[in-house]
C-alpha cells in the first residue's frame, strides 16, 4: 500500500487508492445526487445538497464536517431511517427510495446494524436481551437467539455482564452492548453517528479499537464523527461541507496506528 | 413473536403498577355494575314474581272511595258503601268475576285459659281462602253454612294459634276461645302464610262476616270486598263490570264520583317490576357510561405511554421492528390493562352478587350472561380505544422517533 494522503476524487467506481482491496469488492452503498430539505415556517433548508457517495463492502469510513454540514442527515440516509427529497440511493442491490416503510424496516433488519451516540439501549432491558432484539425481528428462534447474543456479548467482551440492564453499566459497557447489537445479525453495514461522543477519552480508544478488530474481521463500517481522533481511525475519511462532499481522503494504516 | 411482544406489553404495565391501576379503575367499576346491576335485576324479579304468586294474581280489591267535603280528602276509609249484598250481587251478575269475600275488620281481645292476645278480627265468607290461596293446617275454613247461620266459630291464624295455645298440648280444633269476651268454637288453623307486604296474615282470625256484623262491629256496611277475576287476562273486564254493578246498586248519579275504590292487585305489581326494571336500565346505563369512560382513560393513557416511549418506538423500527409489531404490541397493552380490569370488576362484582344472592335467598345471581357480556365489552373497549393510539405509534417515523427528547 501506498501512503498516499492526497485528496481522492469522489468519482464512481473508481479503482484507485490507498485501499485497493477493498475497491475491488463489490458496491454496497451506492448513493446518486441524494437531495434533502427540510421545511420549517415555510423556509426550506438544504441539508443534503445532491450528495454522490459510494462505499465498498469492507471498508472502514468516517464521514466527517462541521456541525451542521449534514452528517446525520446523510447517516440516516444511508441507515434507511429517513427518505430523501429526491436521489437515488441503492443499498447493497436494493432501491430504497421506492420501498415501503415495513420493507425498510426488514432491510434495516438484515443489513444495517445501529449504534449511536446516546447507545439508544432498551431501559429495564438487560444487555442480552437489548442484543437479542433484532434477531427476535428477524424470527431467529429463541434457543439460537439466545446463543448468538451470548456470543455477540462475548466478542465485545461483556461476557460478565450479559444480565445488568443498562442502567448498570458504564457508558463504555453500555456502547459495547448497543456493539454487539449491532452486529449479532451480521449486518452488510455497522452505521455509527458519533458512537463515541457520550465517552472519555480511554474508554473511546477501546471502542475504537473494537471497530478496528470488526473492520479486520471483514465488516463493513461507517462512523460519523467531527472528531478528527476519532475519523483517524477509519481507513477512507470523507469531508462534508455545506451539505456535500468537500473531499475525500485514504489515510496510511500506519499513521492511524502511530496514534 | 406474540409472546414475546405479550411480554413486552406486560412488562410495561408492570412498570406502572399504580398508573394501569388507576387506568383500569373505569372498567373494574364498569363491569362490576354490569354484573352488580344483573343481579339486582334478576333478585328484584324474582321477588317480584314470587309476591305475585303469593298473592294470588287475579285479585281485586273494592275498598270506600275517597269521601270528600268541600275539597278535603279525608284518604281511605272514610264512609264505606259496601255490603255483603254488593259482594254477593258481584260474584252473581258480573260474568268475568268468579268469586267474591267481604272483609269486615276489627280488633278485639281474644282469650284462652290464661292465654289472651289482641288480634285482628277479619268477618269474612268462605271464598276468603280460595281467593287468598289460604290452605289449612288443621280442621277446615268457613263454611256458607257458617255464613247464613252467623256461626261463633272461628279460623286461627298460625301465629295467633301460637300465642293463644302455648301451653297446651292438645288440638285446638274444637276448642273453645273467647272473642270480646264472647265464646267462638275453633274449628280451623291455618298453614302459616308468606308475608304479603305490611300485613301478617298469620295474626289474624277469621269469622263468619254475618257474626262480625251482629256481635262485634254493629254495622251494616263491610270495610272492603275481595274478588277474584276469572283469569288474570280479565283483571280490566272485571273491573269495569264491578264499577258498573256498584254505581247501579249504589244509585251513583251519571256526574257522581265512585263511592268505592278498586285497587288491581296486577296493576301494583307491574308498577313494582317496573319500578325494578328502572333500577335495572340505571345501573345499566351507568355500567355503559363507566365502561366508556374507562375505555377513554385507556386511551389517554396509551397515548401518554406512546409519547414517553416515542424513543423506545425508534429504536425498535430502528432494529427493524415492522408497523404491524409496534401497532400489536400497544394494542395488547390496553387489551391486558381492559381484561385485567375486567377480571377485577368480574371478582368484586361477582362477590357482590353472591352476596346479594344470599341476603335476598334467591340463589346464584352470578349470570354466566353477564359474566360474558362484561368480558365481551371490555374486550371490545380495550380494542377500540387501543386502536389509535397503537395505530400512532405505528405511524412514528424512526428518524423523528429517535431524534425525540
Ligand atoms: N429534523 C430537522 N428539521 C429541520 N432541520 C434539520 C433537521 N435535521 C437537520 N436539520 C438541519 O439540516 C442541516 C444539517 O444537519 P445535520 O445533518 O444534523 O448536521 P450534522 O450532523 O453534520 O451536524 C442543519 O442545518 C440542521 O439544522
Ligand atoms: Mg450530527
Amino acid at each position: 500500500m501506498s501512503a498516499a494522503e492526497g485528496v481522492m476524487p469522489t468519482s464512481r467506481g473508481a479503482g484507485v487508492g490507498s485501499n485497493g482491496s477493498a475497491h475491488s469488492r463489490p458496491v454496497l452503498i451506492d448513493i446518486r445526487n441524494l437531495v434533502r430539505e427540510y421545511s420549517i415556517g415555510g423556509q426550506t433548508i438544504r441539508a443534503l445538497d445532491g450528495v454522490s457517495l459510494q462505499i465498498h463492502h469492507g471498508e472502514f469510513v468516517a464521514i466527517m464536517g462541521p456541525s451542521g454540514s449534514g452528517k446525520s442527515t446523510a447517516m440516516n440516509m444511508i441507515g434507511c431511517l429517513d427518505t430523501p427529497t429526491s436521489g437515488d440511493y441503492i443499498l447493497d442491490g436494493y432501491s430504497v427510495a421506492q420501498m415501503s416503510e415495513d420493507d425498510l424496516a426488514d432491510l434495516r433488519n438484515q443489513k444495517i446494524g445501529f449504534v449511536f451516540q446516546s447507545f439508544n439501549l432498551l431501559p429495564k432491558t438487560s444487555a442480552l436481551e437489548n442484543v437479542e432484539l433484532p434477531m427476535m425481528y428477524a424470527g431467529v428462534p429463541r434457543r439460537e437467539r439466545r446463543r448468538r447474543a451470548e456470543e455477540a456479548l462475548v466478542r465485545v467482551g461483556l461476557g460478565e455482564r450479559m444480565h445488568n440492564r443498562p442502567n448498570e453499566l458504564s457508558g463504555g459497557q453500555q456502547q459495547r452492548v448497543s456493539i454487539a447489537r449491532a452486529l449479532v445479525n451480521n449486518p452488510a453495514l455497522i452505521l455509527a453517528d458519533e458512537p463515541t461522543g457520550a465517552l472519555d477519552s480511554r474508554t473511546t480508544e477501546d471502542i475504537l479499537r473494537l471497530f478496528e478488530e470488526l473492520h479486520e474481521q471483514g465488516n463493513t463500517i461507517v462512523i460519523v464523527t467531527h472528531e478528527m481522533e476519532v475519523g483517524e481511525h477509519a481507513k477512507r475519511i470523507v469531508h462534508f461541507r455545506d451539505g456535500n462532499v468537500e473531499r475525500e481522503e485514504w489515510t496510511d494504516e500506519k499513521a492511524g496506528d502511530a496514534r | 413473536m406474540m409472546l414475546e411482544i405479550l411480554r413486552v406489553s406486560w412488562r410495561s404495565i408492570r412498570s406502572n403498577k399504580m398508573r394501569s391501576f388507576l387506568t383500569m379503575l373505569g372498567i373494574i367499576i364498569g363491569v362490576m355494575a354490569v354484573v352488580l346491576s344483573s343481579a339486582i335485576g334478576v333478585s328484584s324479579r324474582d321477588s317480584v314474581t314470587s309476591r305475585v304468586e303469593s298473592l294470588g294474581s287475579n285479585i281485586l280489591t273494592i275498598g270506600p272511595g275517597f269521601a270528600q267535603s268541600g275539597g278535603i280528602n279525608h284518604g281511605f276509609g272514610s264512609a264505606s258503601t259496601l255490603t255483603v249484598a254488593n259482594a254477593t250481587a258481584i260474584e252473581k251478575d258480573d260474568p268475568d268475576v268468579a268469586l267474591t269475600a267481604p272483609l269486615a275488620s276489627d280488633n278485639a281481645q281474644v282469650v284462652f285459659g290464661a292465654n289472651n292476645t289482641s288480634a285482628a278480627i277479619e268477618g269474612t265468607n268462605q271464598n276468603y281462602a280460595t281467593i287468598k290461596n289460604i290452605t289449612m293446617a288443621q280442621g277446615g275454613f268457613l263454611t256458607a253454612a257458617d255464613v247464613t247461620h252467623s256461626a261463633n266459630v272461628a279460623v286461627l291464624g298460625s301465629q295467633i294459634e301460637q300465642t293463644l295455645f302455648s301451653g297446651y298440648a292438645g288440638s285446638p280444633v274444637g276448642q273453645q276461645i273467647d272473642i270480646q269476651g264472647i265464646p267462638f268454637t275453633v274449628i280451623g288453623v291455618a298453614a302459616t302464610q308468606d308475608s304479603t307486604g305490611f300485613e301478617n296474615p298469620n295474626d289474624g282470625i277469621a269469622i263468619p262476616v254475618t257474626t262480625e256484623q251482629n256481635l262485634l262491629t254493629g254495622s251494616t256496611t263491610v270495610s272492603q270486598i275481595l274478588a277474584s277475576a276469572k283469569s288474570s287476562a280479565v283483571m280490566d273486564d272485571a273491573q269495569l263490570e264491578i264499577t258498573s254493578t256498584l254505581r247501579v246498586l249504589h244509585q251513583l248519579a251519571p256526574s257522581a264520583a265512585n263511592d268505592f275504590q278498586i285497587t288491581n292487585q296486577a296493576t301494583i305489581l307491574s308498577a313494582l317490576s317496573g319500578i325494578s326494571q328502572t333500577l335495572t336500565y340505571l345501573l345499566d346505563g351507568i355500567s355503559a357510561i363507566s365502561l366508556l369512560v374507562g375505555g377513554i382513560g385507556i386511551m389517554n393513557i396509551m397515548l401518554v405511554s406512546v409519547t414517553e416511549r416515542t424513543r423506545e418506538i425508534g429504536i425498535r423500527k430502528a432494529i427493524g421492528a415492522r408497523k404491524g409489531i409496534i401497532s400489536t404490541q400497544f394494542l395488547l397493552e390496553s387489551l391486558t390493562l381492559s381484561l385485567a380490569g375486567a377480571l377485577i370488576g368480574l371478582i368484586i362484582g361477582g362477590g357482590g352478587a353472591i352476596v346479594v344472592g344470599q341476603i335476598s335467598k334467591t340463589g346464584n345471581l352470578l349470570s354466566p350472561t353477564a359474566v360474558i357480556l362484561a368480558v365481551v365489552f371490555s374486550v371490545a373497549i380495550g380494542l377500540i380505544f387501543g386502536v389509535y393510539p397503537a395505530r400512532k405509534a405505528a405511524n412514528l417515523k424512526p428518524i423523528d422517533a429517535l431524534r425525540f427528547e
